[in-house]
């Protein structure tokens, strides 16, 4: 993954942004690479997929970050995946049913439609623009007619998503904003034909094209930001492996994930993703532990070694035993936390939701009264109708249909700009409401950096040979801090997972390791034959614009706090650094998500920013959440916003424009009211032509339009 | 007025052209991958577009 670093709009795209390729054909594989972004790539990948033999075709979507392959006879997607990890991609077979299967369908039908009601709406105003200038007799009725014919196949087509929306409400006894809507456009279209053809003066058929046209950009715009936040859950599930080689008694199988045991063992091949706990029996090589730490490092192992669910085989082939399989193994652990924690989250109302369970009633009583009153004052029915379809359709909800899109959009533009991806539609409204920040500590906060100062130039030699290979963060950071060190020479050199490492120096084994494997305290510790152990001070330097951060956002009236999985004396010196009161040191996840929730429970609204897997629970279990680009994939699906440079001073804005944005929504809900309450009462006494309501309506839409354009200079 | 008669059948089959244009570009998936089409055209090697992806 290390080529991905120089992109930096490559690292944070969650990899299964991707929808159904279109599906031409039964033999199409769609594999996704993380790792591909640019040209370069593109021919590389496509190259070495159109040798194998058996291939009909391959196409790179960089976009997307997948490549979809055509076959004219069977070929193994194992066989595809090991010919692109030779040509340095890794490469997975994606499940399109599990990841967003429907999207780009609707999406693209909506653009069509939108297309559709954009054409008929242009033609349409060509003509009512005349009548509005004074055509009368046969001309208005031929342009009536023509209307007619143009509007009416428009609207059964473009409008089809509201009716079915509103009729969907309908039946569960429910009004939401596409009732009014549908009621309005069948109501118009029904009178204004009516009208056509007894040759009344009022068509309102160019009414209820536009409306259908600009709600049908908020309805796209609204589509586009949902697409962009694929579900975590959905993501950690199509990151299992679906068919594995189990080797039993000698024979290699595939078989399903499902019917695998425990004590079985099961082959990755480079470039695979192990799918069980286990330990290493055969083989050594490098493997990618980034899911589950967020070290984007590979980690060395061999037999012997333990390996979890989710990691990958980096260049060698690796004979695994399963210790866990199947729901058991931490990947469905932290799936099923994820899970519940998102749940949690779902309930979470939007404002336009909020508004719209208003809206809705308030607006059908006030047509149905102006009806009602008409009726009864005058009896025209035709004239009462007339009344009530222009209270519909200058009531009608565009600004609030358009508010909360236009504003998003134009807000994760921006962010997007500064560094940040918004992946969740109502991320920026709950940001907006935050007022606790949680930080995790390591990888987001700091990055670890090494301390010399007690060790004897002897002892610098060794730590430095021990520790320049070595792949641990802790280990580089040594590394790092002795590069003018000579390295002293030593052999036998073993790692040891979650303890440190050995070697042989001058017949003296001399191990580097944890406190508690060389039976001392916390910390990092050398320790040289049967000497005592001695200290490696390890100070986490505070990642670029920390400090900034902390202070700004406290300025903006967060409270700080910050959980750390690390031990309580390096917690204590970070949260001094940063000014930070609240701190808690030695949590794991299940800690980290209590945490947040007794937060929480005090009625606080929490952000998270956290980068590990450890962090990912709480991720999804905060009010709303960041992780940097460096996080582990998980984490980056569970939040609402990736950072996708390495400074933090880019975060500084994100509660200062999400509460810009919030304000601006509430903003175009006071214009569109506004609108409202100057043009409907001009509805209720009948004076509404349809050329006012069209004005009232494309007005009001245009200002909000406009008034969400705003925020994209808007200085904070 | 009878201008009106060639006019506006006229205005409604290039503004139907434009539409055909539009909806056939969404359906040959020209708006798919608009970052690897801007890099695509910078490269050297062959790289015919397939008829079906």
């Amino acid at each position: 993954m290390s080529d991905t670093a120089s992109c930096p709009a490559c690292v944070g795209l969650p990899e299964g942004q991707l929808e159904k390729a279109a599906s031409n054909g039964t033999n199409q594989i769609v594999l996704s690479l993380p790792g591909i972004h640019c040209v370069a790539c593109i021919n590389t990948v496509e190259k070495t997929l159109r040798a194998l033999n058996g291939v009909a075709n391959a196409r790179v979507n960089l976009s997307m970050k997948r490549v979809t392959v055509g076959t004219n006879q069977p070929v193994a997607a194992e066989e595809m995946i090991e010919a692109l990890e030779l040509a340095g991609f890794e490469a997975r077979v994606l499940d399109s049913s599990l990841l967003g299967a429907e999207g780009d369908a609707y999406g693209r039908s909506l653009m069509t439609r939108l297309a559709v009601s954009g054409f008929a709406n242009m033609n349409i105003m060509l003509l009512s623009v005349a009548i509005w200038s004074g055509a009368v007799g046969a001309t208005m009725h031929l342009f009536h007619w023509i209307t007619a014919v143009i509007a009416i196949p428009a609207l059964i087509y473009s409008a089809q998503p509201f009716f079915e929306s509103g009729w969907r409400s309908l039946r569960v006894g429910k009004l939401n904003m596409d009732v009014p809507i549908s009621l309005a456009i069948l109501l118009a279209s029904g009178i204004s034909l009516y009208e056509t053809i007894y040759g009344g003066y009022h068509s309102y058929f160019d009414a209820a094209v536009t409306l259908t046209f600009f709600l049908l950009i908020g309805r796209y715009l609204d589509h586009r930001s949902r697409k962009a936040a694929a579900s975590a859950a959905a993501q950690l599930a199509a990151l299992e492996v679906p068919r594995v080689l189990r080797i039993r008694n000698g024979v290699r199988q595939m078989v399903d994930f499902g019917d695998l045991s425990v004590g079985d063992c099961v082959q990755v091949l480079p470039g695979g993703r192990i799918p069980v706990d286990g330990v290493v029996t055969e083989g050594s090589g490098q493997i990618d532990r980034s899911l589950l730490t967020g070290e984007s490092r590979p980690a060395a192992v061999d037999a012997g070694a333990e390996v979890t669910a989710g990691e990958i085989s980096m260049n060698a082939p690796l004979t695994i035993r399963a210790t866990t399989v199947g729901t058991d193994t931490t990947l469905r652990k932290m799936v099923t936390m994820v899970d519940q924690a998102e749940a949690m989250r779902n309930r979470y109302t939007a404002v336009a939701d909020k508004a719209a369970a208003i809206y809705a009633p308030v607006v059908h009583i006030l047509a149905f009264a102006a009806f009602a009153f008409w009726i009864l004052w005058s009896g025209d029915f035709r004239l009462s109708i007339n009344i009530a379809v222009a209270v519909l359709i200058i009531t009608c909800p565009c600004a609030m249909g358009l508010a909360v899109p236009a504003v998003s959009t134009v807000a994760a533009g921006r962010l997007f700009r500064a560094g940040l991806l918004v992946k969740d539609g109502t991320a920026l409204e709950r940001l907006a409401e935050v007022d606790t920040v949680v930080f995790d500590k390591t990888g987001t906060l700091t990055m670890p950096t090494a301390g010399r100062d007690t060790l004897s130039p002897e002892a610098q030699g060794i730590a430095r040979a021990m520790t320049q290979d070595a792949t641990h963060p802790v280990s580089q950071a040594i590394a790092a801090a002795l590069t003018d060190v000579a390295p002293a020479v030593i052999h036998d050199q073993q790692e040891h997972p979650g303890k440190g490492l050995s070697a042989t120096w001058q017949g003296q084994e001399v191990r580097l390791g944890s406190g508690a494997w060389l039976g001392m305290g916390h910390g990092t510790y050398l320790q040289i034959g049967d000497g005592r152990p001695q200290k490696i001070h390890l100070r986490a330097e505070l990642r670029e614009g920390a400090v900034a951060l902390v202070k700004a956002w406290r300025e903006a009236g967060l409270a700080v706090h910050i959980v750390s999985g690390d031990d309580a004396n390096e917690t204590a010196r970070i949260a001094a650094a940063l000014d930070v009161d609240h701190w808690k040191a030695q949590t794991g996840p299940q800690d980290k998500v209590a945490y947040v929730e007794a937060l929480a429970a005090e009625g606080r609204k929490v952000l998270m920013v956290g980068d590990g897997l450890n962090d990912t629970g709480a991720l999804a279990a905060a009010y709303a959440s960041v992780s940097p680009a460096t996080a582990a994939d998980a984490s980056r699906a569970a939040s609402d916003v990736v950072l996708l440079n390495d400074s933090l001073t880019p975060l500084i804005e994100l509660p200062l424009l999400a509460r810009a944005a919030l304000k601006r929504i509430r903003e175009n809900f006071t214009i569109s009211t506004v609108y409202n309450v100057i043009a409907v009462p001009v509805a209720l006494v009948g004076l509404a032509t349809p050329l006012i309501a069209s004005i009232a309506m494309s007005a009001s839409s245009i200002t909000v339009l406009v008034n969400a354009l705003r925020l994209k200079g808007k200085k904070l | 007025m009878n201008v009106l008669v060639f006019l506006i059948p006229v205005s409604l089959l290039l503004g139907g052209l434009g539409l055909a244009a539009f909806l056939w570009s969404l359906r040959a998936n020209q708006y798919e991958d608009l970052e690897g089409d801007a890099w695509r055209i910078l490269s050297e090697d062959d790289d015919t577009p397939d008829q079906d992806s």
